[in-house]
């Protein structure tokens, strides 16, 4: 696979990554069950509670975990035939705190490149351009070793971006970052995918930021795909959402609100959140507190948010 | 004077053919360990036996009285039986984090995520350490079958002794082999250098301890055979020719070191993935 000017890179499909009931168990447990879904280009969100497989989907793409069943495109090339020439041209970020012991953070990158198949001279001056980019360009003669976990999860992405790949998978890239440096790693996702043209899957379970960084979303829940698509399209699909306070008996009054076919969404003592369909009304809130005699103490009409759309996938109290 | 932009720039170079990745490993990793001083210090010295056999030859050749000095198929076979010492205390420093350390960084989904195979990436750890310790076998009992050569003067030494080449070569990849594969499979069966380390240790010198107490308390040569490191010595005995006091236990031992060769590539087989299944 030479490439000499990046001509010949494959033209972008429209979908770069498409899983046809995909299983994957480990032993006995089905991990993934029957999992068929697309990933378009862009930045795409892979959601889902810890355990829901967003991991296990993300090593099988890269050829790491074999499926018992189904089929896998990613770049147009077949992951089971062919997994060498799908990692040439992707990128992984492990969620776990993952680098080569004893490197430099510009020797560990320029390796990862060389790895990659990059000719060892321009590995090492890639090394060099994408740590600035990432943000350690001032700390890139240090040992990984002595890196802060922020900076530990920097030099993760800057191994994943020195070959250049068409698709990144990152997993958890947020975890353990205080708010600036998750906020600047956040800012960094999102300009990949818009300004790079890089397509990328963010596998996180926190939705702020899929929300911030991604255009669409894939839920993951119990190994199953729970909901999927553009975010602005699963919210309008939530209906109106209403925040709603109210003093009584409480459960009585949320049972009789799920009895009427609606979602709600809270805990006792707290604000609920109910999800009212385009086709009803928000007086039939009104009309059910009085038939079971509590008091409306605060209602008010709220923007659904990534988190309504979880919730309502996931189909759990949130 | 144009600004340099140092943010993102697609790469638009050469990309490498794909199955070069062992030696990238592999180069690395020496380049590593040779920046250690302890680990060249010890690399000099176990070149201290060549000096040492260098003089006798030199002596062997050049002097009438010292013509007992002379070189022998022994002298090479002695040559690489005293390297043993040395090849432990290498595959100790230099092996035992091979794949240990990896385990212990997480680094092995990093290595798989890149277009490599396992494959490669034990290829590459197992070169790493091979080429230390052909360095101080095979390298250096060449080098004194050269140094036989000019201080003699004639071939007359090569003629004579037609299978030393093949023998000394066979014998060492045989020391190295043993050695390579059975570190970095107890590497791979742990994420700590030292417990790695002290598995080998303890491997060598009990199995060493136990057979010979255990043929002591029988009277059985057999016992030889839980001993790697001693099943090997009769094999290179073998191989020099030299009628081996346990002759009737060569293909039993053959079958041994076989054995504990596949034991390892299966250990490695098992181990060495970038996803452990806890089934």
């Amino acid at each position: 696979m030479t490439r000499s000017d990046g001509s010949d890179r494959v033209d972008r499909v429209d979908a770069p990554v498409v899983l046809e009931h995909v299983t994957v168990k480990y032993g006995r447990h089905e991990a993934l069950r029957d999992v068929s879904v697309e990933f378009p280009n862009g930045a795409i969100g892979l959601l889902g509670p810890n355990g829901a497989g967003k991991s296990t989907l993300i090593k099988t793409l890269l050829g790491l975990l074999p499926p018992a069943n189904g089929r896998m495109r990613v770049l147009g090339c077949d992951v089971n035939e062919s997994p060498l020439a799908v990692r040439a041209r992707v990128g992984y970020v492990p969620e776990s705190d993952a680098h080569i012991p004893g490197m430099t953070a510009v020797s560990f990158v320029a390796y990862c490149g060389e790895l990659a198949g990059l000719p060892r001279a321009n590995a090492m001056q890639r090394a060099h351009e994408v740590l600035f980019y990432v943000g350690l360009g001032e700390a890139r003669y240090r040992n990984v070793e002595t890196y802060s976990t922020g900076m530990k999860q920097r030099i993760k992405l800057a191994q994943a971006l020195v070959h250049d790949p068409e698709l990144l998978f990152l997993d958890e890239p947020t975890n353990g970052m205080d708010p600036k440096g998750r906020d600047e790693m956040l800012a960094l996702v999102r300009d990949i995918a818009t300004t790079k043209g890089i397509t990328l899957i963010l596998s996180s379970h926190l939705l702020p930021d899929v929300e911030f960084a991604c255009d669409h979303v894939v839920v993951l829940h119990k190994g199953a795909v729970a909901a999927q698509g553009p975010i602005a399209a699963l919210k309008r699909a939530s209906g109106r959402v209403f925040e709603l306070r109210v003093k009584g008996d409480e459960p009585r009054f949320a049972e009789a609100v799920r009895a009427e076919g609606l979602e709600c969404h809270g805990e006792a003592g707290d604000v609920m959140r109910v999800y009212v369909p385009e086709d009803r009304s928000s007086q039939l809130l009104f009309q059910l507190a009085a038939r079971h005699d509590v008091q409306v103490r605060h209602l008010r009409a709220s923007v659904p948010s990534l988190e309504d759309v979880f919730a309502r996938a996931l189909g759990e109290e949130a | 004077m144009p600004i340099r932009d140092q943010g993102y720039q697609r790469y638009r170079g050469d990309r490498m053919q794909r199955g070069r990745a062992w030696w990238v490993i592999a180069r690395t990793g020496i380049i590593e360990r040779l920046h250690r001083r302890r680990f060249l210090a010890l690399l000099l010295f176990a070149w201290s036996p060549f000096v040492v056999h260098a003089v006798q030859l030199y002596l062997g050749a050049t002097i009438v009285r010292a013509a007992f000095l002379a070189a022998t198929e022994d002298t090479f076979h002695t040559f690489l039986t005293q390297q043993r010492l040395f090849v432990f205390f290498i595959t100790i420093y230099a092996g035992a984090g091979l794949i240990a350390s990896d385990r212990q960084s997480n680094a092995l989904q990093i290595y798989l995520s890149k277009p490599i195979t396992r494959h490669d990436y034990i290829g590459g750890k197992m070169l790493t350490l091979a080429i230390f310790l052909v360095a101080v076998t095979w390298v250096p009992a060449m080098m004194l079958l050269l140094l036989q050569f000019l201080f003699s003067g004639s071939l007359e030494f090569f003629l004579s002794h037609p299978r030393l080449v093949p023998a000394i070569t066979l014998a060492s990849m045989l020391q190295v082999a043993l050695a390579v594969m059975t570190m970095v499979a107890l590497s791979s069966l742990s994420r700590s250098r030292r417990f790695a380390a002290m598995l080998y240790a303890g491997l060598v010198i009990f199995a060493a301890a136990l057979e010979r107490v255990l043929e002591t308390a029988t009277g059985s040569p057999a016992w030889i055979l839980i001993s790697p490191q001693n099943t090997l010595l009769l094999v290179t005995d073998a191989i020099f020719g030299e009628p081996p006091e346990k002759a009737a236990l060569l293909a039993l031992a053959v079958a041994a070191l076989a054995g504990v060769l596949a034991a390892c590539a299966l250990v490695l087989e098992r181990r060495v993935r970038a996803v452990d299944v806890v089934a």
